[in-house]
């Protein structure tokens, strides 16, 4: 099935880390991260609680610039943290089409198979600050996905989250990586992402300790 | 999607929000009816004194309302990230900080519009100069505030202290603006001044310093 | 570097005593007021030089927005110092000039009003740098510092209009008001000298600040060196 996507231009994507470096103050919250991303791969980024993963993540992303070496991206971005970057008091389609707004894209039934694809009801006039956990972290995959990015950067997308909500998601990534995209995962579940992963990074106290490529 | 059409639909989003919840226009609304019956505590002046210190008396209470609404001003887009994936996106910031202002600009604008015959029956007040000029100084100083208090709102968003920081930064370079806003306004009530510097005065300041907004503004949205 | 430091030491001090000189003994005493006036030698200089502080901090703040060198920073910091430091000088000698002659504290007369509010801008800008992340500091600073100084025109007008519409004691004596030549002269030798001291001391204050950014610079240069050696 093919449907027309809004994202007519699909370019390769890469990411390139060349010794990237971030201090918060003397803090050095990440040192000397160099590696690559292919086209079409699944990284998982794995580490403790302050090892670094989300900053790198946040520089991936373009929000916050490295305080040495580079970073190269090629391609659209989604990006998906622990807060939902929705707004509480509208409902799931009215975030999306805000989104999509943001996007240039003007179809509501983007929207629409957007909330299908992570199994929630468009029509549901609920608003985001009523559903539930499980609920806003798909919906808010569904706002990271909805320009159909070429990269996806998920930060614990699976966290705090009932089995069939990390279900449904599990099984959207699947299918995303089936189409080819290129999704860096942070997640503190190894085990999640295990049977998908091609590549794994593990940080600790912002450095490399182990990264291996293939799959476990 | 140009410029223009973002900030719509920047502004639609900000309206709706609004209209759900209610929280600025309710804090402002009472905040500005409790300044004014304060000053009318305060300040009991006959007819024509009255007329004198109303210009005064409310733009100060304008500017401690305004203030209050403009602590607020980003909340919503702080509260879950939101701002992060307005960056991801790339979207227009310019378009993002044009529907926050004429947002914030309806808000005050309507209680001010609300709380203005309040001041008429509490100060037995009638414009001796021109309505219409005392329609212009009202529009032109209430953007004056929520121009540049939008901007300070998202410049402190991220400093510590945040509800304190925002009246410190706007205030002082507020002053001028507030000046004219009070002096214009009590030439039109009294009728005893020529109002036309003032007003000429406030415009260039909104020039001034809507450009320089929209000119920073980017750069203080990505400044992480 | 360091002699032309010790010479320039030795100029500010030589120009000091000059002004002193002129200010306090050579100009003629005035007429009305007599030798209270004499303040106005410091009044009036202080306030130029602190406006002439807050535009060098006006440039440093495009300068650092345009190239991101933290040296502009350092800079806009140090002048922005520099000239609240020469408001306080005129909001402080105001008053003690106006108590004696005028027998008030304070008069909302123009210069010292419009000195008030730049005061407060300044002031303002420096809570905020303290205040704000030190991630985000420069440029926050920097855009508030613009801000600040577009104001600064717009201030000076619309305070001149106000005293033109409600007239006030002048404590400086009026802008075009005719200034005896002897006068002028230990006016502007008192200039001279108050710019070549605060030049002296930015230029400290300004090391200072390029001081703490080199300590910072290397305890993240030890940090990168320990992950390189420990990658080998």
């Amino acid at each position: 099935m093919t449907t027309a996507t809004p994202n007519p231009t699909a370019v390769a994507s890469t990411v390139i880390l060349n010794h990237v470096s971030k201090f918060f103050g003397r803090f050095p919250a990440l040192l000397g991260i160099s590696s690559t991303f292919a086209q079409g791969e699944v990284c998982a980024l794995l580490g403790g609680n302050g090892s670094g993963k989300s900053t790198l993540l946040r520089i991936i992303a373009g929000l916050a610039r490295p305080s040495d070496g580079s970073v190269q991206v090629a391609g659209r971005i989604g990006y998906m943290a622990h807060s939902s970057m929705l707004y509480d008091e509208m409902s799931g389609i009215e975030n999306l089409e805000y989104t999509a707004a943001l996007y240039g894209i003007a179809a509501r039934e983007h929207c629409v198979k957007a909330m299908q694809d992570v199994g929630l009801d468009p029509e549901l006039p609920r608003l985001a600050r009523d559903y539930s956990q499980g609920m806003r972290q798909r919906l808010s995959l569904a706002r990271a996905i909805l320009h159909d990015p070429e990269l996806l950067l998920l930060d614990e997308p699976f966290s705090n989250v009932d089995t069939a909500s990390a279900a449904q998601m599990l099984t959207l990534v699947e299918q995303l990586k089936a189409r080819g995209k290129t999704i860096v995962v942070v997640t503190h579940q190894p085990e999640l992402v295990r049977t998908l992963a091609d590549h794994s990074i593990v940080l600790a106290n912002g450095r490399i300790v182990e990264e291996k490529r293939g799959r476990a | 999607m140009s410029i223009l059409t973002l900030a719509l639909v920047n502004l639609r989003k900000d309206l709706r929000l609004e209209w759900r919840s209610r929280d600025t226009l309710n804090a402002l609304g009472f905040f500005a009816l409790l300044v004014v019956v304060i000053f009318s505590f305060s300040f009991d002046p006959n007819a024509e004194e009255s007329r004198r210190i109303a210009g005064g008396i409310f733009w100060v209470s304008f500017v401690f309302a305004a203030l209050v609404a403009l602590n607020q001003a980003w909340a919503r887009e702080l509260r879950n990230q939101v701002l992060d994936a307005y960056r991801v996106s790339g979207a227009s910031p310019a378009a993002l900080f044009i529907g926050k202002a004429v947002g914030n600009f309806l808000f005050v604008a309507i209680i001010e519009a609300l709380v203005s015959p309040l001041f008429v029956i509490f100060y037995n007040l009638r414009a001796l100069g021109s309505s219409w000029l005392l329609a212009t100084v009202f529009l032109l100083g209430t953007w004056a505030l929520v121009i540049n208090g939008t901007f300070f709102a998202a410049l402190c968003a991220r400093t510590r202290s945040r509800e304190m920081m925002l009246p410190l930064l706007l205030l002082p370079i507020s002053l001028p603006a507030v000046l004219a806003m009070v002096e214009a306004t009590t030439a039109l009530l009294t009728g005893e001044a020529d109002p036309g510097m003032w007003i000429k005065l406030l415009a260039g300041y909104d020039i001034v310093f809507t450009t320089a907004s929209l000119m920073l503004f980017e750069t203080v949205l990505h400044s992480e | 570097m360091k002699l032309a430091l010790v010479l320039f030491i030795a100029v500010t001090v030589a120009l000091l005593g000059y002004g002193y000189y002129q200010g306090m003994h050579a100009a003629p005493t005035e007429q009305t007021m007599g030798h209270i006036q004499r303040i106005f030698y410091y009044h009036v200089p202080s306030a130029w030089t602190s406006f002439i502080f807050f535009f060098i901090n006006f440039i440093a703040s495009i300068w650092y927005l345009a190239k991101r060198n933290l040296k502009a920073d350092a800079l806009a910091l140090a002048s922005a110092e520099m000239g609240v430091v020469f408001c306080t000088i005129v909001l402080v000698t105001g008053p003690l000039w106006a108590k004696p002659v005028w027998g008030i504290w304070w008069t909302w007369d123009a210069r010292l009003t419009t000195t008030l509010v730049l005061w407060l801008i300044y002031v303002s800008y420096l809570i905020l740098r303290r205040f704000s992340d030190s991630q985000q500091t420069p440029t926050l600073a920097a855009a508030l510092a613009i801000f600040g100084f577009l104001d600064v025109p717009i201030v000076y007008m619309s305070i001149r209009w106000w005293r033109t519409q409600h007239p006030q004691p002048v404590i400086a004596g009026g802008q075009g008001s005719g200034i005896d030549p002897e006068m002028r002269f230990a006016l502007f030798a008192n200039w001279a000298a108050f710019l070549a001291m605060a030049a002296l001391i930015t230029w400290f204050r300004y090391r200072l600040a390029i001081g703490e950014q080199q300590v910072e610079e290397e305890h993240r240069a030890r940090a990168l060196r320990s992950q390189l050696q420990e990658v080998r």
